[in-house]
């Protein structure tokens, strides 16, 4: 079956473990204020392309990988499109590549059909980078539009099932950098058993440009990218 | 001759080299493998400090006079032209490794035969005036080479080269890429190298001796007269270097002194130092073992060569400046590499000549080259990659598809070609402009720039839009005509360099019956594949002007781009390399050498595109030509590796002379840290080098620092900060601004 695609990267070194073939899938459900790839929002402003043709392409690149590295979906969503992930997870294991999905855990949730479906992605998946935007329910729904029970959910379901996740935190001033939130998050990280890697993530500004060309006010105009202290603040609250 | 012994020899194993000269016999049987991490290195010594302290001062007081410190007027330069000099009199205690070119730090000497108008240009450019003397002398009593050269070229060849359709020709100075063994003065002594050579004389005697007999018998001639001057040279510093080098001191001083006599002489466009390193490794071991010698006091051994290979200069005029920016002298030297009987090369050493970058700064002289395989020791890929991510200052070569071809003994003898060392020499043939050649395919032999009529009239293009089979037929002619214009116009050049500037000391340290091969280029490379892919796989619509020469092109349509792992035009690509190679190939070339090319441009990539119309894949005229084998500007759209993959789809055998790629990572894109930044690096290049790739640069910085670095050049951080440019490394801030724009503008990988 087809994805809808946004796009792809031969080299991705910071979306997973070692050297990554990124797919960038298209649509999501999130509207976060500091999104740094809006144009990838819309599902159908991707192009369609099936599991089978993202393989190969991927497969030209494992004289890069060695050990380390594989695939990484990203987005957009790639829970939104959970049908075409399985197929794709499932051919990528047959060929023994290392999957992971970067996801914000939006679609998840316990109900079905939903449900079956990602347990039977899970059987293909080797990691997830769960990016946590907010620990606060109501800060999260003003910074994404959305609630975040049930991403915190996710967390605690793919601990109680043992699937390695990294965590992920995106840092913007005057918005998720608050040393009381970050303790929180902390806090719900160490009920987990299954976090290999927390991340930092400073908010940079190179995605502005693209909510400009999509003719969208962007919310963060004037914040600046955290300071090296901050960066360095947030690292110590979350990871040491 | 008798079985020698040298004392200086004792502990050293083997002994075929000692039966002949043959360093690599040597080295085969006596390095020591080093497989630790780089925790063993030392420091800069306090000398070294103050030394690089005070060059450091002079190199500022260069830049602040314009690029040019203190210039010759009066003396030739030659080997035994000046007295001791040193990096500053008073300090000269602390040199550990001692010699200049001429009688001062950075002082440029006067090179008189490979042009004398050039070396005259030289000066005055910088606000030297020339001797009178010394200009009569070489208009009036001494032809010099590009006299010579232009006595005999043909009205064509003048043509082509002015319209630049072939350009950066060696004719107005010193060819170069001739790597002299230096080696060989360190293991065996000049005495044994001239008792050598005398025996090649009395060898080398025919019955019926004609023209080519006695240009070799003058030759060797010249060469040994080179070699006892060379003992001359040395002893001015107080050194006897008839002998072998006693110790490892020694060692490095001997070998340094062959180079020197090399750069005395001659002012070739790349004078490289080659392969040294596990070499002299092989004596600092012994000393140690020995007891004599220090890891501190290596290092500082080490760091004092890197620094004298870090102040070789040579006088230059805009034009060439232009071509070759920044005032690279391409003192090239490897390190690593995997030996024909499978064991690593990689010694400590290696680890030392890449720290200089850390005891020193960064710096694009000497160009460090990791011989690289995905073999070698994870701990040696690693701190090379550490250092790249660091300083952007080395450049990687792949041994894997290299050893095959020149062995485990061969340097780097420019940018990237390489040639068996102390066996080999290459007759360097700068660049044909293949783009150019397609729009000449289109308008018939006329040039696109000057209109005028530069290759034979053949039938120009005449339809609305481009058909690919007419274009190909027509490319291919127009390619015939310009092989072999270019091989013949090479052929003159060497003839007449042989005859009026023989490299005598660099020879004199190769063997007699040496091997050429015979270096051609190609510039433009992937502005005509996409050009054709444009032409096959989309509409191109030509633009003419009132004469009805074809100036512009309309391209309607997508079409597939060299550079993102695309077969469509990669195929093309490969199908250009080799045509153009098969037809080198059908030419004569000089002294029965073997014809080989390369994709490698250095920085003329943009005088070339400046002198280059509009082209059908939608480069517009006088833009920059992408850097050698480097994809288009903006052609790529799946990142590094995309990319990576389309290069190293170039057969490296059709393309002897080298394939060179240079690429820019922001460290963002590379990791988040350091640590993930090499391992990162590691997978890359293990990657692209286990696909058959021959070579590449890394850069590791950000666009915003080149922005910043050209409009505040005088920040300090900037003095040394060092990138790499197709085929050497170069200070960004001696760029000229075009340049430095050009560099900006080029395709670095960011994405987040």
């Amino acid at each position: 079956m087809n994805g809808y695609i946004h796009s792809t990267e031969s080299f991705g070194s910071v979306d997973g473990p070692g050297v990554r073939f990124v797919i960038f899938v298209a649509g999501c459900p999130m509207r976060c204020q500091f999104c740094h790839n809006p144009d990838t929002w819309n599902m159908q402003a991707g192009e369609q392309k099936s599991a089978d043709e993202l393989l190969s392409q991927a497969l030209r690149y494992k004289a890069y990988w060695k050990d380390g590295g594989g695939i990484t979906v990203s987005g957009g969503e790639p829970l939104m499109q959970i049908d075409f992930l399985i197929e794709l997870f499932r051919k990528a294991k047959e060929k023994g590549v290392n999957t992971t999905i970067d996801t914000s855990g939006a679609p998840f949730t316990r109900e079905e059909p939903f449900f079956g479906k990602f347990n039977e992605l899970m059987k293909y998946t080797d990691l997830l980078l769960l990016d946590i935007k907010h620990i606060d329910e109501e800060q999260h729904k003003l910074l994404t539009g959305r609630t975040n029970q049930n991403i915190l959910d996710m967390a605690q379901y793919l601990s109680e099932i043992g699937k390695p996740v990294w965590i992920r935190h995106v840092l913007v001033p005057e918005r998720t950098d608050e040393d009381e939130y970050l303790k929180k998050l902390r806090n719900f990280i160490n009920t987990l058993n299954n976090v290999q890697k927390v991340e930092v993530l400073p908010y940079h500004t190179f995605g502005e440009y693209k909510w400009k060309e999509l003719g969208i006010e962007y919310p963060l105009a004037g914040i600046e990218p955290p300071s090296k202290e901050r960066v360095e603040n947030a690292k110590r609250i979350l990871t040491e | 001759m008798a079985k020698t012994n040298f004392d200086q020899w004792a502990d050293f194993k083997g002994h075929l080299w000692k039966e002949e000269v043959n360093v690599r016999d040597f080295i085969q049987h006596n390095y020591t493998q080093y497989d630790g991490d780089e925790s063993f290195l030392a420091g800069p010594t306090e000398a070294t400090d103050k030394l690089w302290g005070e060059l450091s001062k002079l190199q500022k007081e260069e830049r602040a006079k314009g690029g040019v410190l203190d210039m010759e007027t009066e003396v030739v330069s030659g080997l035994t032209a000046y007295g001791p000099g040193y990096i500053n009199e008073e300090m000269k205690d602390l040199e550990q490794v001692v010699g200049l070119q001429t009688d001062k730090p950075l002082k440029r000497a006067f090179m008189p035969y490979g042009g004398i108008k050039m070396a005259e240009q030289a000066c005055t450019t910088y606000g030297y005036t020339p001797s009178e003397k010394l200009h009569e002398i070489f208009t009036k009593y001494h032809k010099t080479h590009n006299q010579a050269v232009f006595d005999v070229y043909t009205p064509e060849m003048k043509k082509a080269r002015h319209n630049k359709i072939i350009t950066g020709l060696p004719d107005t100075y010193g060819r170069g890429r001739i790597v002299g063994d230096y080696r060989r003065v360190a293991l065996y002594g000049i005495d044994y190298l001239i008792e050598k050579k005398e025996s090649d004389f009395i060898e080398y005697e025919r019955h019926g001796m004609k023209g080519t007999d006695f240009r070799l018998r003058e030759e060797i001639a010249d060469q040994i007269r080179a070699l006892k001057e060379m003992k001359e040279m040395a002893a001015v510093y107080g050194y006897d270097i008839s002998k072998p080098a006693a110790n490892a001191k020694e060692a490095v001083q001997w070998l340094y002194f062959g180079y020197l006599a090399a750069i005395k002489t001659q002012n070739g466009a790349a004078m490289s130092v080659g392969r040294i390193s596990t070499f002299l490794d092989i004596y600092i071991q012994r000393d140690m073992e020995k007891g004599i010698l220090t890891e501190e006091q290596a290092q500082e051994l080490i760091d004092h060569i890197v620094m004298k290979f870090r102040m070789v200069k040579f006088a230059r005029i805009p034009s060439y400046n232009e071509l070759f920016s920044g005032d690279p002298v391409w003192a090239t030297l490897e390190m690593a590499g995997i030996g024909m009987d499978g064991r690593h090369m990689v010694t400590k050493n290696d680890f030392r000549f890449l720290h200089t970058l850390e005891n020193m700064g960064p710096s694009p002289e000497p160009n460090l080259t990791v011989l690289y395989s995905s073999h070698l020791p994870e701990n040696f890929k690693k701190y090379a990659a550490y250092i790249s991510v660091k300083t952007s200052s080395i450049q990687y070569e792949n041994d894997d598809v290299m050893r095959p071809v020149w062995g485990d003994d061969y340097s780097i003898c420019c940018c990237v070609s390489a040639t068996e060392t102390g066996k080999e020499i290459q007759f360097f043939g700068a660049r044909a402009n293949l783009a150019k050649c397609l729009l000449y395919a289109i308008n018939g032999g006329v040039d696109e720039k000057t209109k005028q009529q530069v290759a034979p009239l053949y039938r120009p293009i005449t339809s609305e839009y481009l058909d690919f089979d007419e274009v190909m037929e027509k490319y291919d002619q127009m390619m015939e005509w310009l092989s072999k214009l270019y091989v013949d116009t090479l052929n003159m050049i060497h003839y007449m360099h042989d005859k009026y500037y023989y490299e005598a000391a660099e020879m004199a340290l190769i063997d007699t019956n040496v091997r050429r091969t015979f270096a051609t280029g190609i510039a433009g490379f992937s502005h005509v594949v996409d050009s054709l892919s444009a032409i096959k796989y989309a509409k191109v619509k030509v633009i003419r002007d009132e004469d009805g020469l074809a100036v512009d092109y309309e391209t309607e349509g997508d079409f597939p781009k060299y550079g993102n792992d695309d077969d469509r035009a990669d195929e093309i690509a490969v199908w250009l390399l080799r045509t153009f190679m098969s037809k080198l190939k059908k030419c004569h070339t000089y002294r029965n050498s073997e014809p080989t090319t390369s994709i490698l441009t250095i920085t003329s990539n943009v005088v070339y595109g400046k002198a280059t119309g509009s082209l059908p894949d939608g480069r517009k005229a006088g833009e920059p030509l992408a850097p050698g084998a480097n994809p288009s500007y903006g052609a790529e759209k799946n990142g590094l590796l995309a990319s990576l993959n389309s290069v190293a789809k170039l057969p490296y055998e059709q393309a002897l002379d080298g394939i060179s790629n240079t690429q820019t990572i922001s460290p963002g894109a590379l990791g988040h840290d350091d640590g993930e930044r090499t391992n990162n690096l590691v997978h890359v290049l293990d990657g692209y080098f286990d696909q058959g790739a021959h070579h590449l640069n890394v850069n590791v910085f950000g666009t915003e620092k080149l922005i910043d670095a050209m409009e505040h050049p005088e920040k300090e951080e900037y003095a040394n900060f060092t990138i790499r440019v197709s085929g050497y490394a170069v200070k960004f801030i001696d760029l000229t601004k075009e340049q430095q724009l050009d560099v900006i503008a080029r395709t670095c990988h960011d994405r987040m």
